[in-house]
């Protein structure tokens, strides 16, 4: 196996999931690319998370009354779950159709809307729009619980079309009218009260007495539409597939302009686009084989750190190395404090700052985030003891020249590339450092601080903002 | 006699995230118009905080009310722009880069900075309080220093050792050093890691020296507003604020989520300029609070969904208090899209109006175009 195809496994594993540990690595090396691929495709050939034995542990997870430690935990599982790809799935339709806490503040339905993107977000567009359609967290999030027959509310309606499905410019505002009134009287139910024992659960309701059954026209066709309908109609559309497949490259081959320039700037990739489209629209919308070919194709296989990391992606890789979240902590706010590390970072997961979602590349880059990012990679290794230090350091041997130290840590934590600027600063570090005998047991405390402020400064570079 | 210096005008901006209601903002109580077509949601002429005849205040905007009797709010009526599609996302990009056309990156705030400090001598010439810069402050190669946490700011803050984080900084420096070729977003992120730097060691002094008796409230904004205090008192060359505050997209529930925004938002503001006040710090601020839209004249029952022309405030000490522009009318054959109030004043007039009146700057190259402005600042 060539380090060069390991680098590739590593670039996978990153954009299909959250990175991979040094272990994780090691149980791919003798795989192919393209079954590593089929695996991430298929969940299902994976293990669980043991939801029953974590809840013995943190037993606050029983209970859906605390947003942050829920949305912590999410991230906790895209460190350790065995479905990368679901979680990743997962993550990719919470970016599409931000959905926030902050104006509902019911977890419970917070917690479902996630879980759904888990189970359908490999699934089909169609299922997918229906599914978020009747998802009570999104109903309440854009009213369409005030949308009725008598009086519109057309939050929904207009934001399933500008911001979920066809992007703007490719209907009109009557459109946004009579697609509303097709969803009039889809509501939920009305859960139990907060007080006095917490969040309970709600499920869609379809009031059929607060329906609007007249006749509508939607994108030229007319009938007596119910939402379904009008989902049929905008998944034979163009451009929702390309809708789609833009999102989709932007979150996972290459940082592409912002929705709002959609509408003007053209793809930065417009080949791999298309093609993309072809294959969402051939094959009826489903997800499976238009990621395969992603995930196969040239052009994803070219795009090797063109993508600035989202705050998931380098708060799950870097806990990945340190190895200090692999075992539930007992504590739940150990937990919760994932979710106030991704806020502070501008990722406040399950509560992004409004419907547009939140803007990416190096968009998430500015001077108080990209401090919290180094900050945050940097403290992770300030505690000597962190399981991940000990499995770099026996993975160096036991003497290593000066020359060495940042190549061989640059290969344990990546396999990972630096510009110039970078790799000439460290290996002044590494030279200023000197040779060292691991064997020692004098100086295991001085080296493993050499080779841990090595690692902290390999995390705080430019280059390890990139996915 | 004494010598006055004269200081350097300083612009706070607060951006109310989600689209403000204007008319439950400044409540026309008087017209019938208003209780025809928010039958649900209105407020009774009774609840008013009367500001005259014709319009009153919200009631939990008494500490602003206070503000506005003394004389230091220029409220400028009817603000908006032109062919609104009612987008958030849109919104804020027209108000944020002054193209309501077409889509650009380019910030007002960003160009004002550039303006303000070509040299790119004071990376703390624009700071931004909160978690993301706003593309209004955006502009490639501009920095700009946005704080989420003002007590524990800086780079590698968590290596104990001072000489170890010494170290570790001179290497962070030579790694984000800049190179030819290496593309646009990793010099963007060069530039951004030798600004933090720069930055961080300026703005550490403000939490250290900064004294007060006022007690702010325990909101997110009333604590950004704190923070843009401690930093202008400290005197760093700061000329650009920016915070904000969310929540204001009110489809629904608007009855009870608008009230306490309010109360949060005109007590922190109340609080901060009394903050200033106490450090003879406020002859040469003024703030801007704006939103990305009005809402709809009519309710629906719950809420209200996006409309256009709604209201902004410039507040403090060189305002001339009042009322600018007009309220948007509520007679309907004046309404926007058969539905919306129509806008009065463009918001490129308001900006050109504090780039000219107030930082000294040419407006037309910054908003593209001349603009009708108001005239809301004393003159000395």
């Amino acid at each position: 196996m060539s380090s060069n195809d390991l680098k590739l496994k590593a670039h996978l594993l990153r954009r299909a999931g959250f990175g991979a540990s040094p272990k994780e690595l090691d149980q791919v090396a003798d795989k192919s690319y393209e079954d590593i691929v089929e695996d991430l495709l298929h969940p299902d050939r994976a293990e669980d998370i043991n939801m029953d034995y974590i809840k013995r542990y943190n037993p606050e997870l029983r209970y859906p009354d605390t947003h942050p430690l829920h949305a912590g935990f999410w991230i906790w599982r895209m460190i350790n779950t065995k479905k990368p790809l679901e979680e990743k799935i997962a993550l990719f339709w919470h970016h599409v159709f931000a959905t926030a806490w902050y104006k509902g503040e019911h977890t419970p339905s917070q917690i479902e809307q996630i879980e759904t993107f888990r189970k359908n977000g490999l699934s089909n567009v169609k299922q997918i729009l229906n599914d978020l359609a009747k998802d009570p967290a999104m109903n309440y999030w854009l009213d369409n619980c005030e949308n009725h027959s008598d009086q519109p509310n057309e939050n929904w309606g207009r934001e399933l079309l500008e911001l979920f499905s066809m992007g703007v410019g490719n209907y009109s505002e009557e459109d946004i009218k009579q697609a509303s009134r097709a969803f009039t009287g889809w509501t939920f139910e009305q859960p139990l009260p907060l007080y006095p024992y917490g969040n309970y659960e709600t499920k869609f309701v379809f009031d059929e007495s607060d329906h609007d059954f007249g006749e509508k026209t939607f994108l030229g066709r007319t009938g007596d539409f119910n939402g379904e309908d009008i989902i049929d109609i905008i998944c034979e559309e163009r451009a929702t597939a390309l809708f789609i497949c833009r999102h989709l490259y932007n979150f996972f081959v290459e940082d592409e302009p912002q929705i709002p320039a959609w509408s003007i700037e053209p793809p930065r990739n417009p080949e791999a686009i298309d093609q993309m489209i072809d294959v969402l629209m051939s094959n009826d919308g489903e997800m499976v084989p238009l990621l395969r070919f992603v995930f196969n194709s040239e052009f994803f296989k070219d795009s090797m750190y063109k993508k600035v990391k989202n705050p998931c992606e380098l708060i799950a890789g870097t806990l990945k190395l340190t190895g200090t979240y692999g075992i539930m902590p007992k504590q739940g706010e150990e937990v919760g404090k994932l979710y106030g590390i991704g806020s502070v970072m501008g990722q406040a997961l399950m509560n992004p700052p409004t419907v547009e979602g939140w803007h990416t590349g190096h968009e998430w880059i500015d001077g108080g985030t990209l401090n919290e990012r180094v900050n945050f990679a940097v403290n992770q290794f300030n505690d000597l003891s962190v399981p991940g230090l000990s499995d770099i350091i026996s993975r160096l041997g036991d003497h290593v020249k000066s020359s060495e130290l940042l190549d061989k840590c640059l290969a344990i934590i990546g396999p990972f590339e630096l510009g110039k600027q970078a790799y000439d600063a460290l290996t002044e570090y590494a030279e200023a450092v000197g040779d060292l005998d691991l064997t020692n047991e004098a100086s295991i405390e001085l080296n493993n601080e050499y080779i841990a402020r090595m690692v902290q400064l390999i995390l705080s570079t430019r280059e390890y903002q990139f996915a | 006699m004494t010598t006055v210096t004269k200081k350097d005008p300083v612009f706070v901006v607060v951006q109310l995230s989600g689209g403000n209601d204007f008319m439950n903002t400044l409540v026309p109580y008087s017209n019938n118009r208003y209780y025809d077509n928010r039958k649900f949601l209105n407020i009774a002429p009774e609840d008013v905080l009367p500001l005259d005849n014709t319009l009153g205040w919200h009631p939990e905007m008494a500490p602003f009310k206070e503000l506005y009797d003394r004389g230091m709010v220029a409220v400028v009526q009817g603000i908006g722009y032109p062919d609104s599609n009612r987008s958030h996302f849109r919104g804020m990009d027209i108000m944020h880069t002054c193209t309501p056309h077409e889509v650009s990156t380019i910030g007002w705030l960003g160009t004002v900075i550039e303006q303000l400090d070509p040299g790119k001598e004071n990376p703390l010439t624009g700071v931004n309080f909160g978690v993301g810069l706003p593309r209004a402050m955006s502009k490639a190669g501009i920095p700009v220093t946005s704080v989420s946490n003002l007590d524990e700011y800086g780079l590698m803050s968590g290596l104990a050792a001072e000489d170890q984080r010494d170290k570790a900084l001179k290497i962070f420096k030579d790694m984000y050093a800049q190179a030819i070729g290496s593309g646009p977003v990793m010099d963007y992120l060069s530039r951004t890691g030798s600004d933090v730097i720069t930055g961080a060691d300026l703005i550490k002094v403000a939490p250290e020296q900064y004294e007060s008796t006022v007690e702010y409230g325990d909101s997110q904004i009333a604590k950004s507003l704190r923070d843009v205090a401690r930093v202008h008192t400290a005197d760093l060359g700061t000329r650009i604020f920016y915070t904000q505050q969310g929540g204001y997209d009110t489809h629904a529930n608007q009855l009870p989520s608008q009230p306490g925004l309010f109360r949060d938002l005109s007590r922190a503001v109340n609080d901060f300029f009394a903050d200033l006040e106490e450090h003879d710090a406020d002859d040469n601020v003024v703030m801007l609070i704006f939103s990305e839209f009005g809402r709809r004249i009519a309710d629906n029952g719950s809420g209200t969904d996006h409309g256009s022309g709604g209201g902004a405030y410039l507040v403090g000490k060189p305002v001339v208090g009042g009322l600018y522009s007009e309220y948007p009318s509520l007679e309907p054959d004046k309404w926007a899209k058969g539905e919306d109030l129509e806008h009065t004043i463009d918001f490129r007039g308001i900006y050109g109006t504090i780039l000219e009146q107030w930082l000294g700057l040419e407006a037309s190259p910054i908003v593209y175009g001349n603009f009708e402005q108001i005239h809301p600042f004393k003159t000395s």
